[in-house]
C-alpha cells in the first residue's frame, strides 16, 4: 500500500515536467505576443522590452532559465500587470477561486443528494419528473447563460442581491450568485447520479430484508440505502473539485470575481507567457493531485480494488 | 469558522459606513507606475494619483496648467519653459521639483526601464529617441532642470501639440527616492509616493482600487469628491447592468449588444474621438496595387448606412482619415457612388467584377466587426459583382498577420490619435511606418510629413491637408468607414464636471456632486 502510494506519487513528477515543457513552447507558438498590439511599438522599444524579460535569447536558453526559476518557486513577472509577479497574482486570485469553488461543491453536493433522494423515492411522479428536468436544463445549459438569467432575476428584477463583484460592503451577499450558477452543473449531475444509484440499491437484496425485518422507511433509507448508494457520488467528488476551481473560468468573468479563473482568460488573450504558464502550472497541479487522492480513496472505500 | 464568519460582519459593517463617494468601473486592472503605463485603465487612476506639468482640460483635452503654473515657448516653437509652483508637493511631503520631471524622463527612455510608452515623449522631445534606442546619453534629452522650479524641455521641432501631449503619464513626475529605496515594489500600497490630487488607500488586484482625497495637494480647497472606489470589471453586460443598478457611477465603454436600449437614456454619452476605423487593402497585391480598383472599392461602400444600422452609437461616417478639428478641413477620398464604382472597376479591366480573384477580409472576431464586414462583403457583391470570403481570427492572431508578416488583402483596421493633431493620424501612412499595413509608399507622403515636423505652426495644417490630398483624394490607399465616439453611460444630472471629450480622460479633481 505505501509502496504503492510513494510510486504514484513519484508518477506525478514527470507528468508536470511534460506539462510545463509543451505549454511553454506550444504557447510561443500562438501567433502574435505580450508586446504586439494595434499600435506596433517601434523597433528599438520592442528590442528594449525583450532584453529586459530575456526575451532575446534563444529559445533553449529561455526555456531552461524559466524551468530553473519554477524549481526554485519562482514564476516570474507578468508581462500585462507589470508590477506585479506571477506568484502575488496567483496568491491573491486561489483563495477567492477556492472560496467560490467549495461553497459551490457544497451547495452542489447538499441539494443534489437531496433532490437524488427525492425524485428516486417518487420515481415516476411529479416530484421526479420536475427533479429531473430541472438537472438536464444544468447540464445541458452553458453558465454563461444561467449566469446572466439569475443576474437579471435576482438583482435586477427582484434587487436581491447585487449583480457583480466580490468583496466591500456587500459581502458575503456577493457570493450568493455566482456559487448558485457555478453549483448548477454539478447540481445537475450528482442528482442524477445519486438517483439513479438509489434507484439500484433500493432494488437490492439487503434493503429487502431490511424491509422484511419491518424497520420503518426512513430508517431502512437513511441506514441502509445511503449507505451503498453514496459511494459513486463520494468517488465523483474528486473529479468535481477539480474540475469547479478549474471550470470557475466563466463565472469568474461574468461575475467580475477576482479568482485565478479570471486572470486566466486575460493572460491567454493579452500572451501574458509567464502567468499563463503559472496558472497552467497551478491547474495541472490540482488535477494530479486530485487524481492520486481518489486513487487512493478508491482503494478505501472500495473493497474490490486493491494495490499491488 | 462561526468566528472568521462574525469577524467578517464586523467587517463589511464598518466598511460600509464609510460609503464610497464615486464608484466607477474601469475595465481593466491599472498599472500605476507612470512610466510604465500602457492603457486607458491606467491613465484613469494615474490622473488621481499623479499631477504632470500639464493636465487635460475636462472639456477640450487641451493642456491646461497642473504642476507648471505657466510657461513659455521659444520663437522658434523648439523649447518650451515651464514654471513649476512653489507649493506642489509629494505625499511624503518632499517639494515637486524640475528635478523630479527630469528623472522621470530619463527612467522612462531608459532601455533597461523597457518601457513600452517610450516612444510617446520619444516623438517630440529631442535626444529622447537616441538614449531610447541605445545611441545616445541621458545628459541629451531635452529636459533641463534650471533650478527647482524651472524646467527647460527641448524639442525636435516646433511641435505646437507637445505641451497637449505632456498631459500623458508618459510624461508624469516620478519620485527617485522611492524607486531607489522599494525598486519594482515603489507602487505597492505601503510604499507608494505619489503627488496628485488623490492618495492611494487600498488596492486589492482583480478586485478594487481606492482613492481618497490628498489633504497636501496643493489646490485641495477645489477637490470635492471624497474618495474614488475603481473596480476592474472588463464585462460589458455586467457594467451595465452595475451602472443600470446603481452599483457604479460611471463605466467607459458599453453593452454594444444593447445599443439600442442604451443610446435612448440620459445619461449614455458619446463623444467625437480622434479616431478611424477603416480597411486596409495590401497595395504590394494585384489587382489593388490599381488606384482604380481601391476607389471602385470605397465608392460601393455606404458609410452612412453602417452607421446607422449597424454601429448605431453616434459613429461619424467618414471619407477621409483625419477627423475635423479646428483649424483642420479633412480631405476627403471616394464617397459612396455605385455608378461610378462600375466604370471605374470595368476601366481597371474587370467589367462586371468579371475575372476578378477571390480575396478574404479579415477582421479580428467581434460581433461589430462581423456585422460591418459582411455589409461591405455584399456591398461590393451588389454594386461591383466581386466575391469575397470573411475570416475572423483573435486579435493577436489578426495583428501578426496584418501588421507583422503583411500576408493578407483586405482586412479591418483602427486607429485612435495620441494627441489632437493630424499628425497623429498621417504618419502611420509613411513608407517605413511599423503601423503601415497596407504597404503605402510614396515618397512625396513621407517627405510633407517630414516637412511639417519642422514647418511653421501657420503652416502645418495646410501641409497635412496636401498629404492627405494625396494619400486619400489621390491614392485611396485605404478606405476610410467612419470616426469613432467615446462611449460612456454617467449621469450628467448628478454629476459635473464631466464632460464629453475628444481623448476620452476625465480630470477627477474637476469633478463634483451636483
Amino acid at each position: 500500500m505505501t509502496k504503492f502510494i510513494i510510486r504514484r506519487f513519484l508518477s506525478l513528477i514527470p507528468t508536470m515536467f511534460v506539462i510545463i515543457t509543451l505549454s511553454f513552447f506550444l504557447i510561443r507558438f500562438a501567433p502574435g505576443g505580450p508586446f504586439s498590439s494595434e499600435k506596433k511599438l517601434p523597433e528599438a522599444v520592442l528590442q528594449n522590452i525583450l532584453k529586459k524579460y530575456h526575451m532575446d535569447e534563444s529559445m533553449p536558453m529561455q526555456y531552461l532559465r524559466y524551468f530553473n526559476d519554477v524549481l526554485h518557486g519562482d514564476f516570474g513577472p507578468s508581462y500585462k500587470y507589470k508590477e506585479s509577479t506571477v506568484n502575488e497574482l496567483i496568491a491573491q486570485s486561489f483563495p477567492n477561486s477556492i472560496v467560490l469553488g467549495s461553497v459551490a461543491l457544497a451547495l452542489a453536493v447538499f441539494a443534489g443528494i437531496g433532490v437524488g433522494i427525492t425524485s428516486a423515492l417518487r420515481q415516476n411522479r411529479w416530484q421526479d419528473y420536475l427533479a429531473m428536468s430541472l438537472a438536464v436544463i444544468g447540464i445541458s445549459v452553458p453558465l454563461f447563460v444561467i449566469g446572466p438569467v439569475l443576474q437579471l432575476a435576482f438583482s435586477m428584477q427582484l434587487k436581491w442581491l447585487p449583480v457583480s463583484g466580490w468583496y466591500g460592503r456587500k459581502w458575503p451577499l456577493t457570493l450568493i450568485l455566482p456559487a448558485l450558477t457555478l453549483s448548477f452543473p454539478y447540481f445537475a449531475y450528482i442528482a442524477r447520479l445519486s438517483r439513479a444509484s438509489i434507484l439500484e440499491v433500493l432494488r437490492s437484496d439487503y434493503v429487502r430484508t431490511a424491509r422484511a425485518k419491518g424497520l420503518k422507511e426512513s430508517a431502512v433509507v437513511l441506514k441502509h440505502v445511503l449507505k451503498g448508494a453514496l459511494l459513486p457520488v463520494v468517488s465523483y467528488l474528486g473529479p468535481a473539485f477539480s474540475g469547479i476551481i478549474t471550470g470557475s473560468i466563466v463565472v469568474e468573468s461574468v461575475f467580475v470575481v477576482p479568482g485565478v479563473g479570471r486572470i486566466f482568460v486575460q493572460s491567454a488573450l493579452n500572451r501574458d507567457y509567464t502567468l499563463i504558464m503559472g496558472e497552467v502550472i497551478v491547474y495541472s497541479l490540482i488535477l494530479v493531485v486530485m487524481n492520486f487522492a481518489v486513487d487512493i480513496v478508491y482503494g478505501f472505500l472500495d473493497p474490490r480494488i486493491s494495490y499491488k | 469558522m462561526k468566528r472568521i464568519l462574525a469577524v467578517l460582519f464586523v467587517l463589511v459593517a464598518v466598511t460600509g459606513m464609510f460609503a464610497q463617494d464615486f464608484v466607477f468601473s474601469n475595465a481593466s486592472e491599472p498599472t500605476l507606475d507612470p512610466s510604465l503605463q500602457t492603457d486607458t485603465a491606467s491613465t484613469n487612476v494615474y490622473l488621481g494619483l499623479f499631477e504632470g506639468l500639464v493636465q487635460y482640460d475636462p472639456k477640450t483635452s487641451r493642456a491646461i496648467p497642473a504642476v507648471a503654473e505657466s510657461w513659455t515657448i521659444s520663437k522658434d516653437g523648439t523649447v518650451i519653459t515651464f514654471k513649476l509652483r512653489k507649493n506642489a508637493t509629494w505625499s511624503d511631503g518632499h517639494p515637486v521639483t524640475a528635478q523630479d520631471f527630469v528623472y522621470a524622463m530619463r527612467r522612462i527612455l531608459d532601455p533597461k526601464t523597457g518601457a513600452e510608452y517610450a516612444y510617446f515623449p520619444a516623438m517630440v522631445i529631442k535626444g529622447a529617441d537616441a538614449f531610447n534606442s541605445g545611441k545616445g546619453k541621458a545628459e541629451d534629452v531635452g529636459y533641463k532642470a534650471i533650478d527647482a522650479n524651472t524646467l527647460e524641455v527641448s524639442l525636435t521641432g516646433p511641435a505646437p501639440y507637445a505641451v497637449d501631449m505632456m498631459a500623458h503619464s508618459s510624461f508624469g513626475p516620478v519620485p527617485q527616492w522611492a524607486v531607489e529605496k522599494f525598486g519594482n515594489d515603489w507602487t505597492k500600497p505601503s510604499n507608494i509616493v505619489t503627488n496628485g490630487p488623490y492618495l492611494l488607500k487600498d488596492w486589492k488586484v482583480q478586485e478594487y482600487l481606492l482613492m481618497e482625497k490628498n489633504p497636501k495637494y496643493w489646490d485641495a480647497k477645489n477637490v470635492k469628491i471624497k474618495s474614488i472606489k475603481v473596480l476592474p470589471g472588463d464585462n460589458d453586460t455586467t457594467n451595465y447592468n452595475m451602472f443600470k443598478n446603481g452599483e457604479v457611477d460611471w463605466t467607459h465603454g458599453i453593452a454594444v449588444s444593447k445599443i439600442d436600449e442604451i443610446k435612448l437614456r440620459k445619461d449614455f454619452q458619446a463623444s467625437p474621438q480622434v479616431a478611424t476605423y477603416y480597411i486596409s487593402l495590401n497595395i504590394a497585391k494585384k489587382p489593388f496595387d490599381d488606384v482604380r480598383v481601391r476607389k471602385a472599392l470605397a465608392m460601393a461602400i455606404d458609410k452612412k448606412a453602417i452607421v446607422d444600422k449597424i454601429t448605431k452609437a453616434g459613429q461619424i461616417p467618414t471619407d477621409a482619415m483625419v477627423p475635423p478639428l479646428a483649424g483642420y478641413t479633412p480631405q476627403k477620398g471616394a464617397g459612396f457612388n455605385p455608378e461610378q464604382a462600375k466604370k471605374l472597376l470595368a476601366e481597371a479591366g474587370f467589367p462586371g467584377g468579371k475575372g476578378f480573384p477571390a480575396f478574404t477580409y479579415i477582421y479580428n472576431t467581434n460581433e461589430g466587426h462581423k456585422a460591418i464586414g459582411e455589409f461591405i462583403q455584399q456591398s461590393w457583391k451588389n454594386v461591383l459583382g466581386i466575391d469575397c470570403t470573411l475570416q475572423n481570427m483573435e486579435f493577436k492572431t489578426l495583428l501578426d498577420l496584418r501588421d507583422k508578416q503583411r500576408d493578407f488583402t483586405v482586412s479591418r483596421n483602427g486607429w485612435v490619435g495620441d494627441y489632437i493633431d493630424p499628425n497623429t493620424m498621417l504618419e502611420l501612412f509613411i513608407s517605413d511606418s511599423g503601423n503601415n499595413a497596407g504597404n503605402y509608399k510614396n515618397a512625396d507622403f513621407d517627405k510633407l510629413i517630414e516637412k511639417a515636423r519642422t514647418a511653421k505652426v501657420s503652416d502645418r495644417y495646410k501641409i497635412f491637408q496636401q498629404a492627405e490630398t494625396m494619400l486619400l483624394t489621390r491614392d485611396q490607399a485605404l478606405i476610410p468607414i467612419y470616426h469613432y465616439v467615446n462611449l460612456d453611460m454617467i449621469d450628467a444630472s448628478k454629476w459635473g464636471g464631466w464632460y464629453p471629450n475628444p481623448i476620452g480622460f476625465h480630470p477627477w479633481k474637476f469633478m463634483y456632486k451636483k
